[in-house]
């Protein structure tokens, strides 16, 4: 019979009010660690995602749309630009690298993108099984479109029309998948890959005329030279019809636009463990009181004032350290819950299945706040006056 | 084992305390009698260390109790004295043992279970071992009470209105056990009481 069996004593013969305080702490707890975990993975998504690409070239409308559709594949396409027009931007001496890409179509609500292999070298893509594509109406799968499907290097696929399941499908046209890539942890891992001609050929039975002009969705672009982010911005947006966007510049403007929700859940969050934190001062205060003979007779029983501070404080300990670890396995169990049914509808996700530094740091501060909140009803516990038991 | 010399104490500068010389010898039982307000109690905080007297010195097994500083005060009384109060207090989310275990634990004693199980055995309750606190009759946390007392094997036991509540057969048994209890283990026994039925038993009186 030790000072943490009395507490836990103390703790386990009020069952339900123990647990609400846990609770309380682990809701507070658990959502901020739901916040860290989707801000840490978003930011990281987004910079994985976008890093590669210096600058996109696309149709005109909202710079952002054009990335989350060109290059993170999460929104529809600002419209297409024409293929001759981008091969111009493509040849100034500013640019190291231009890639072209074609939307338009599905697999079970992943995107095909029509492209060139070396798209697959901004994210360090290589196959697992077969080989890249060369030839027309041949496909390679992202690992993640692989899994989910169920298919491999040999099958047919048929696509359907638009970014998402439900259009019509081309099974006049089947791709033949020649590989499947290993996963890249990018936005690859969930596409399906093709030539541009491919998605041409594909689309060429829709426009009923083999001479429509060819068209891309968007070309993304490589700097030779750091000059270059001043200049071929400009240049695109006030000489042609089209609209450049810098991948870098839209993703800082998208998180500071996510950034408002997440600060405003952080702002809940923290209240929820304030007042977690209260209720336990509160808790703590009452149970000093109930049990201020109880204290009295361990102090008549040689119970040093510090043992009665341990014991008031191993209550606060242990509300705090079970809040503090419920929370945790919240945050993620919840974290991952949420990464599942985002999945099931959008190419974003995030997994509970990662831990992100500061989750560290607010287990620390939670509990350094739970520990000041143990301190006045411990102090109180140790200033009791133990003739108190004689004086009945 | 008790000596008191020249006692005094006061509240609000009015006395409610005055002994002037009162000893208690090794293995002697005494009483404390007066009537309700009269400083018994306060006597026995003040034997017991846990106040301190406005004036005079208590010594316990030759040392002046008032005079060791708080931890080791309270240590000198785990170690030494073992304490019945009037409402007996044993801690309710502890179960009988773990009451007993506790005062030991306390007093910095090795966990002992054969001691308290043939202590339980001896005083009628060895079945209420795991019985919590609050589901024992007032007889049943008597002897609870008692045997936490003695759990520390003290050399001076203090018993505060140890029979107040209880009708003559209670009185009787629990004044019994008390006795044997203190002089099993050695212990001089003191009881502030102002129950008069007890007086036979004990040969010392102290008059408050």
């Amino acid at each position: 019979m030790n000072v943490a069996r009395l507490a836990w004593a103390y703790l386990a013969a009020r069952p339900l009010l123990t647990t609400l305080h846990v609770l309380m702490l682990a809701i507070g707890v658990g959502t901020m660690v739901l916040l860290l975990l989707f801000t840490a993975q978003t930011e990281e998504r987004l910079a994985r995602d976008a890093r590669p690409v210096d600058l996109v070239v696309g149709a005109k409308g909202s710079p952002l749309q054009l990335i989350l559709s060109a290059v993170l594949q999460v929104d529809v396409p600002t419209g297409n630009i024409p293929y001759d027009e981008a091969r111009k931007i493509a040849s100034h001496p500013m640019v190291a690298q231009a890639i072209p890409v074609s939307l338009g179509d599905s697999f079970r609500g992943f995107r095909i993108v029509g492209t060139e292999t070396a798209y697959l070298d901004l994210y360090s893509a290589k196959p697992a099984s077969g080989r890249l594509f060369q030839q027309e109406m041949e496909a390679v799968l992202g690992a993640e479109v692989a899994r989910v499907a169920g298919i491999g290097t040999g099958a047919q696929i048929a696509g359907s029309h638009g970014l998402t399941a439900g259009g019509g499908t081309h099974s006049a046209h089947p791709y033949h998948v020649v590989g499947v890539l290993a996963p890249t942890g990018t936005v690859v891992d969930r596409l399906v890959l093709t030539t541009l001609e491919s998605v041409w050929e594909v689309h060429d039975e829709h426009a009923a005329t083999g001479t429509a002009r060819r068209e891309i969705t968007a070309l993304l672009l490589r700097y030779r030279t750091p000059l270059a982010a001043v200049t071929l911005p400009r240049l695109v947006n006030a000489t042609t019809a089209m609209q450049a966007a810098s991948p870098a510049y839209e993703t800082a403007r998208l998180m500071n636009l996510v950034g408002v929700g997440a600060e405003v859940m952080r702002v809940f969050a923290i209240v929820l463990m304030g007042t977690a934190a209260l209720s336990m001062f509160v808790a703590l205060m009452s149970a000093l009181q109930e049990r201020s003979h109880d204290l009295a007779l361990l102090r008549t029983l040689g119970a040093r004032p510090g043992t009665l501070f341990a014991l008031l404080a191993a209550e606060g300990v242990t509300l705090v350290v079970a809040g503090v670890i419920l929370g945790l396995a919240l945050g993620h169990a919840a974290a991952e819950a949420l990464g599942r049914w985002i999945a099931r509808s959008n190419s974003w996700s995030i997994t509970g299945f990662a831990w992100v530094s500061q989750e560290g740091w607010l287990a620390a501060a939670v509990f350094a706040a739970g520990l000041a909140t143990c301190l006045l009803p411990a102090i109180q516990a140790y200033r009791r006056d133990p003739a108190i038991l004689l004086k009945r | 084992m008790l000596e008191i010399r020249d006692l005094k104490h006061e509240y609000g500068g009015r006395s409610v305390l005055e002994v002037p010389e009162w000893d208690v010898g090794e293995g002697e039982a005494a009483l404390v009698l007066g009537a309700s307000g009269s400083g018994k109690s306060t006597l026995l905080a003040a034997i017991a260390g846990l106040l301190t007297p406005t004036a005079g010195h208590i010594r316990v097994a030759g040392e002046e109790v008032n005079a060791l500083p708080g931890a080791r005060r309270d240590a000198f009384r785990a170690r030494h004295m073992g304490l019945v109060p009037q409402s007996l207090h044993l801690i309710g989310v502890l179960n009988a043992q773990d009451n007993v275990r506790i005062a030991r634990r306390l007093a910095r004693l090795q966990e002992d279970p054969a001691w308290i199980d043939a202590c339980f055995a001896k005083l009628g309750i060895a079945a209420l071992a795991r019985r919590r606190a609050t589901e024992l009759s007032v007889g049943e946390a008597q002897r609870v009470a008692i045997a936490r007392a003695i759990a520390n094997r003290p050399r001076l036991l203090l018993a505060d209105e140890p029979t107040s509540a209880l009708d003559d057969a209670a009185c009787e048994s629990a004044i019994a056990m008390l006795l044997e209890q203190a002089a099993a283990c050695g212990a001089a026994l003191v009881v502030a009481t102002h129950d008069r039925r007890i007086r036979a038993h004990f040969t010392r009186a102290l008059e408050l």
